[in-house]
């Protein structure tokens, strides 16, 4: 009996137990399935994020048979912000005028309405509060920088340079993309071919279209020198003024990316549907009724999505300024990614990858603020 | 017996076969060898290495890859490479500067006993200066010398000519003539052409033509006595009435040539002055074949060539102050002027990765070899394309191969005669050759020569901007261990 009793016993432990490891095994499959992709990402990015962190905190020096790395601590970042880096990152600060002050009372301004208006509104948190309370002071800091290095007597360093670049290239290209979009939905003859012929800009590499209008900007010679002949230009020398060059990097970019934002906001206009707007012709609505109250909202969620890559692709523009001005002149076109190549070249690894880490702040910083402030607002609406 | 006579018939033939081949053999020694030599995109440089690689394969039996990379990617990827003991390339034609990099880590192979050993080579044609400053580094020679570098003054002998102009003797002069033919239709096709063009590209070489136009004040008692650093105790001398006196010659200069200029490199300015649009230009020795190349030169037996214009005052280093020239403060003065000709970058050269493996670093050598040889070197010199301008004594000495270029006799002893000048002179500025060169020349010092080109930087703004960060990376490095280097590299004991 006994012996009879053990052996249903045991089966029934063993049952038991291999159930247990089952239910445990299911339980961890989910973490086991995706531990490989898990060490592929930390293997693949976290490994070098943190790895290029730490270099950006040494100097790299050769000695007989490989390399040395010291450790700086954050003398590589206090290069940029307070050392002899400063005006080249930052760029050359003076002491506010009167249209300066003005311009930053009234951004300020703006900073402080908002943020008193979230305080009355109804959804109001202390981690909101706090959230836009850093995002304001951050944004205002950043503001600051480009005023009083741009409309004043002072210098732009290459962090606002590629913060202009970012905001009137991604601007432009909006606009440009949007009303491409809206002309290319019309029924237009001829409009299938305008959709390769706008796409195409895309696809030519960027040192290309840098090669391009390298030849388009020179005066002297080239394609459009009839042109500039005509208009008796040929003194005169875009990539020689700070501004004409850095205009000539932002229509190089804008014409090679508008078409990106176009494809994207076409697809989302041609999938909207017709109903609402044979309603509103119904109801008398005119063309401009029709777009802003009915098409643009329902774009928007596209339009936040494609904004928002593209931003992050502006702040790593270099192809552009380092074939057609080599960031000349002086420093007047140089991006961040340029200004950490710059530095790599020279081999001062420790003071590149600081550059580098300073971009992905400033990145991050955008990215986050932009999808927190704009893009569920955005989304809601919609 | 027939059978044994028909085995011996075979095995007797085969041995002539085999006899036969054995020339090929012996001349293919390199067989099955493969050397990847990396050198920047040409096709200066590269062009003559491609070019005579095939006829080096067919006679030693070794492949040879030859690898470009843009110029300013060169310096990073060569030490990239060696650092991290990749060892993707066996050897390298580049600059010699960056020796103060690379000898020390241990990177390049002594090549001491190998150019003695090599007869065919004969070292010892080649202009001690290009031996001891090109290839030796701390009494050991790493490179095989394949190119010249001076830079000198160009100048349209027909338009001087006919205006009853002098070639430029001092900067003064240079921005006179400039000033005269600025605006002017040079070449007869009705469009204003140029008084002077330069390189002024920022990450190009505008460093360089800075430095030959500031090397007179700043540089006046010989080789020893340094352009770049006290050699007592290693304090830049770029911030002084010197310093100034360039950079105030150069900032006239930026007007005086085309309107991009700022965005101008050596082959803006090159292809410019050989098309017959500029009066004037400061260049290495390659405007001078490549102004009697038929293919693209407006301007055949029309240019000349004189050493680099000079100062009649200097600069006082106990005051910082500008002075006139007398005997004693320029020794070396021609007619009061003071000429400091500067052998700018020092002329590419080949070098071995001491990690190669040794049959691959023989091949290596005797392709480095070869195209030092004066029997090519001789013709690779007289082609503007190839960027290799005359170091040997044959290259000066034996008219023939330019002649043969297309270069009349007048041009070519003219031409040859600027660079020799430039070559004995005993107050010859040496570049700088020191760890981290880089930093210091292509990108401190570019970066505010740029600055200043475009208005960014005053003269005194860039002069303290330099000074600052090569004071800076001066001492990250080492005071004491960078002068060590910058003393060596003059050959000053002290």
């Amino acid at each position: 009996m006994s012996g009879q009793a053990s052996t249903r016993a045991v089966p029934m432990t063993t049952s038991s137990r291999w159930s247990l490891l089952v239910v445990r095994l299911d339980r961890s499959a989910g973490a086991v399935f995706i531990l490989p992709a898990v060490l592929v990402i930390l293997t693949f990015s976290i490994f070098p994020l943190l790895a290029s962190l730490y270099v950006s905190l040494t100097r790299l020096s050769f000695s007989e048979g490989g390399i040395h790395l010291t450790f700086v601590g954050l003398g590589n970042y206090a290069k940029l912000v307070v050392g002899i880096d400063r005006t080249h990152f930052i760029g050359v600060t003076v002491p506010l005028t009167p249209v300066t002050a003005a311009v930053l009372f009234v951004v300020y301004g703006g900073f402080a309405f908002l943020l008193v208006r979230y305080l009355r509104g109804p959804g109001r948190s202390v981690l909101g509060f706090v959230g836009r309370l850093v995002t304001a002071v951050i944004a205002g800091a950043l503001v600051w920088l480009v005023v009083d290095t741009v409309m004043t007597s002072g210098r732009p360093g290459t962090l606002v340079v590629t913060l202009i670049y970012v905001s009137v290239d991604v601007s432009v290209q909006y606009l440009l993309a949007l009303g491409l979009a809206l002309l290319v939905v019309q029924r237009l003859p001829g409009r299938r071919l305008f959709r390769v012929v706008f796409l195409l800009p895309m696809m030519i590499t960027p040192v290309g279209v840098a090669y391009l209008f390298r030849m388009l900007t020179d005066t002297s010679k080239g394609p459009l020198y009839p042109l500039w002949a005509h208009f008796g230009l040929t003194d005169v020398s875009w990539v020689t003024n700070p501004w004409g060059a850095r205009l000539a990097v932002m229509i190089g970019d804008v014409w090679q990316w508008t078409p990106f934002i176009f494809i994207v906001l076409l697809a989302s206009i041609e999938s909207l549907p017709v109903e609402l707007n044979e309603a509103a012709v119904v109801d008398g609505a005119n063309r401009w009724q029709m777009f802003w109250a009915i098409t643009f909202p329902q774009i928007l969620p596209a339009t936040a999505t494609v904004v928002l890559i593209r931003l992050i692709e502006a702040f790593k523009i270099v192809d552009l300024p380092n074939v057609l001005t080599n960031g000349g002149p002086g420093t007047a076109t140089e991006s961040l990614t340029l200004h950490a190549y710059t530095i790599w070249r020279a081999l001062d690894i420790g003071g590149s990858a600081a550059v580098a880490y300073m971009l992905l702040i400033v990145v991050t910083f955008v990215g986050i603020a932009y999808v927190n402030l704009f893009r569920r607002r955005v989304a809601a609406m919609a | 017996m027939s059978r044994y006579l028909a085995r011996a018939l075979v095995l007797m033939v085969g041995l002539l076969v085999a006899c036969n081949s054995s020339t090929p053999t012996s001349n293919a020694q390199f067989s099955g060898t493969t050397i990847r030599v990396v050198t920047f995109t040409g096709p200066q440089i590269a062009e003559p290495l491609q070019r005579r690689a095939p006829d080096f394969e067919k006679a030693t039996g070794a492949k040879v890859e030859i690898i470009t990379v843009p110029f300013s990617d060169l310096y990073q990827k060569l030490l990239t490479d060696f650092a991290t003991k990749t060892n993707s390339y066996d050897a390298t034609v580049f600059d010699p500067q960056w020796m103060g990099d690379y000898v020390p880590a241990g990177y390049l192979e002594d090549l001491t006993d190998r150019v003695k050993n090599d007869s065919a080579l004969q070292w010892n044609d080649i202009a001690p200066f290009f031996r001891d400053f090109s290839a030796t580094f701390k009494g050991k020679v790493y490179t095989v010398p394949l190119d010249g570098d001076f830079q000198m003054v160009y100048y349209r002998t027909d338009l001087l000519q006919k205006d009853g102009l002098q070639p430029p003797a001092t900067w003064d002069d240079y921005i006179s003539i400039a000033k005269h033919f600025q605006g002017k239709d040079l070449n007869g096709d009705g469009k204003p052409d140029y008084g002077s063009c330069l390189a002024m590209k920022r990450s190009a070489q505008s460093y360089w033509m800075y430095i030959s136009i500031a090397a007179a004040f700043l540089q006046s008692q010989g080789t020893k006595q340094g352009t770049f650093f006290n050699t007592d105790n290693m304090q830049p001398l770029m911030n002084n009435a010197g310093a100034a006196a360039g950079l105030d010659i150069y900032k006239q200069l930026s007007k005086l040539g085309p309107p991009d200029q700022l965005n101008n490199d050596v082959g803006d300015s090159r292809g410019l002055f050989v098309t017959g649009r500029c009066a004037l230009s400061l260049d290495w020795g390659d405007i001078g074949p490549l102004a009697v190349d038929p293919t693209q030169s407006k301007v055949q037996d029309k240019v000349g060539a004189v050493i680099l214009p000079g100062s009649k005052r200097v600069l006082d280093r106990t005051t910082g102050q500008l002075v006139d020239c007398n005997a004693t403060i320029c020794p070396y003065a021609t007619n009061g002027v003071n000429h400091s000709p500067f052998a700018a970058f020092g002329g590419w050269s080949g070098a071995i990765n001491k990690a190669a493996p040794s049959k691959v670093k023989d091949a290596a050598f005797a392709f480095l070899s070869y195209m030092s040889q004066p029997a090519q070197s001789s013709v690779d010199v007289t082609i503007g394309k190839t960027g290799f301008n005359p170091y040997r004594t044959t290259h000066f000495t034996n008219l023939g191969p330019w002649l043969s270029s297309g270069m009349s006799e007048t041009a070519a002893k003219n031409y040859l005669g600027a660079i020799q000048a430039s070559l004995q002179s005993p107050n010859m500025v040496l570049d700088l050759r020191i760890p981290q060169t880089a930093f210091y020349q292509q990108t401190a010092l570019d970066t505010a020569l740029a600055q200043f080109l475009a208005g960014e930087l005053s003269a005194s703004q860039t002069m303290a901007q330099i000074t600052n960060q090569w004071n800076s990376k001066t001492d990250e490095i080492g005071r004491p261990s960078q002068l060590e280097a910058y003393r060596s590299s003059l050959s000053v004991t002290k």
